[in-house]
């Protein structure tokens, strides 16, 4: 229980951040019509890939001589690139043809 | 400095995600939100590589560089490659390779987490693991679903008992891990292993229609295995980005839900196809009535209004072309032409509209359900082609029906309904379809390319 409570003293402007940005979430979506729902789920999928972010630091921290987080990294970072531009670039696909016909 | 300018550049990063997220959701920014969510993205991955760490050897640098060159080339083409009537798998494989990211950074970490005695950080960094597998394998396998690579639906026997044993087993796990009453590094590979059964076991045995749910779904979680191991560094754009996912993914899967009228739970402890067997049974012998193309011309042409019922079919027929043709030539002969399109059309929300962008259909002329429905009585033609379950009224009047109670297109109410299907099975949902039989059904047979260029021929040569 002390853990606990420390853990969330330590890191309490992370739980605010954790806390609102749930809000943010629901909020922000909420309006949404349907015909955007298969591009905002891309577009969302495509954000997810902010742990890329993760897999970069594993690598940076990793140290020339740890092989396996080195490898086990490599692949992270592989897979996380792909869902951040593979993501985004479908993503993009979609609207494109949505605004087509509006010019 | 370095620490002071990367948490500005996270804090950049995190802007763009909720601008471009709040963008996204309306038609004339969409495009615009997406690129700045993406340039937003640029801006953390660059702001990590600069600042986070000096004196990084340069060959950590040039492996990094490399994994990311590989995996920029590969997602480019996939997604540039892609047919558009794929694209709830590719996504559906996107959200698995994020997935398969945060498991990997799982596996590397809680050694650090394990050595340091740091109970919570523990937990985080297998919250983490165990989201990020399920999400994973989950997600491999709605991909291979999708592309029609595997059985639409497996069920073991006692599936819903045997999937939550297995939730509960992760989570007593997990408190054996944390509590140091068992020898930790195997029972987290076991961990690991059970949360990559989890997630197969939990796709399995949904089908049909479901499927959209279950990858927004997914979507959400491996927002919220990002946002845990944003936690984990302490990371804010990494929460920020996670969370917003792992909340907006869950309300858009609840959002299709309510447009399918099943509650989460229902899709997940899945009593879809459970009632269907009885209700096919009793139209085995009933019959249905043939139209040729000549007369369909004819039909439509002489018509005040028509409404076109496109469902999946369409699209992998590839006949969304000759369509938006179809509706051209009505259109210049004083008729007048709509889409109905389901909530569910095609394999995502919104899909279909998608789709039919893609072969330049007027957005104005993409009609929602709510609001095509009253107009169906004073419609004289109906033309569904390669749709099924969303026009069957077994799902308002046929309580033993598996897709009973999801809202469905009105087409019965018009005066005439013609439907083209390549033959009489089913469709992705498995069951029958009424409608069929009706008197004012008339079936259109062949594929729907072939059929609606032919029609498309006649009605050129009918002038």
């Amino acid at each position: 229980m002390t853990d606990f409570l420390s853990f969330i003293s330590l890191h309490i402007d992370m739980v605010y951040v954790l806390i609102l940005s749930i809000f943010v979430g629901v909020e922000v979506i909420g309006k949404v019509p349907s015909v955007l729902h298969t591009p905002l789920m891309s577009g969302a999928n495509a954000i997810h890939g902010v742990i890329v972010v993760g897999a970069i630091i594993v690598m940076l921290n990793a140290g020339v001589n740890n092989t396996l987080a080195l490898i086990l990294g490599f692949i992270a970072v592989i897979l996380g690139t792909l869902n951040v531009v593979g993501g985004f670039v479908v993503t993009d696909r979609m609207l494109e043809m949505f605004k087509k016909k509006k010019d | 400095m370095e620490h002071n300018l990367l948490e500005l550049f996270y804090l950049i990063g995190s802007l763009t995600f909720i601008i471009g997220l709040k963008m996204l959701s309306n038609p004339k920014s969409a495009r615009r939100g997406n690129l700045l969510a993406a340039g937003g993205m640029g801006i953390a991955i660059l702001g990590t590589l600069i600042f986070y760490k000096q004196d990084v050897p340069g060959i950590i640098y040039a492996l990094i560089l490399g994994a990311m060159a590989i995996g920029t080339i590969a997602g480019w083409f996939a997604a540039k490659k892609v047919q558009m009537t794929a694209m709830p798998q590719m996504v559906s494989l996107f959200n698995g390779m994020g997935g398969a990211c945060a498991m990997l950074i799982g596996l590397i970490e809680f050694h650090h987490f394990l050595e340091a005695d740091d109970n919570i950080g523990l937990l985080t960094v297998l919250a983490s693991l165990v989201i990020g597998s399920v999400s994973f394998a989950g997600s491999i396998i709605a991909w291979a679903k999708l592309n029609g690579n595997m059985k639409k639906e497996i069920r073991l026997p006692k599936y819903n008992i045997i999937n939550t044993l297995v939730m509960i087993s992760i989570f007593v796990l997990l408190a054996l891990v944390v509590g140091g009453w068992v020898n930790e590094v195997p029972a987290i590979y076991a961990l690991f292993a059970i949360s990559l059964l989890y997630g197969i076991l939990l796709v399995i045995p949904i089908g049909g229609a479901d499927m959209p749910v279950v990858i927004s779904l997914l979507n959400s979680f491996t927002g919220m295995a990002a946002a845990f191991a944003g936690f984990l560094y302490n990371n804010h754009v990494m929460l920020t980005g996670g969370i917003l996912v792992g909340s907006a993914g869950t309300i858009l899967t609840v959002i299709m839900c309510k447009a399918m009228n099943r509650s989460l739970t229902n899709v997940i402890f899945g009593a879809f196809g459970g009632g269907g067997a009885a209700s096919t049974a009793n139209v085995g012998d009933k019959s249905v009535k043939d139209i040729s193309i000549a007369d369909t011309a004819v039909l439509l042409n002489y018509s005040k209004k028509v409404v076109i019922v496109p469902g999946y079919g369409l699209a992998v027929a590839q006949a969304q072309h000759v369509i938006h043709e179809l509706e051209t030539i009505l259109e210049e002969r004083g008729v007048e032409v709509k889409y109905a399109i389901h909530p569910v059309a095609g394999r995502m929300p919104g899909h279909m509209n998608v789709l039919l962008a893609e072969s330049n259909v007027d957005y104005e002329k993409l009609i929602e359900m709510d609001i095509i429905n009253p107009e169906f009585p004073n419609t004289d033609v109906v033309l569904v082609v390669g749709a099924n379950d969303v026009v069957n009224p077994a799902a308002k009047t046929d309580p033993g029906s598996p897709i009973y109670g999801m809202p469905i297109l009105d087409v019965e109410s018009a005066h005439n309904i013609i439907v083209n299907k390549r033959s009489m099975s089913a469709g992705y949902a498995g069951i029958d379809n009424e409608l069929f039989y009706q008197p004012k059904t008339s079936m259109l047979f062949g594929s729907a390319k072939q059929v609606l260029t032919d029609l498309v021929t006649e009605l050129k040569n009918m002038n």
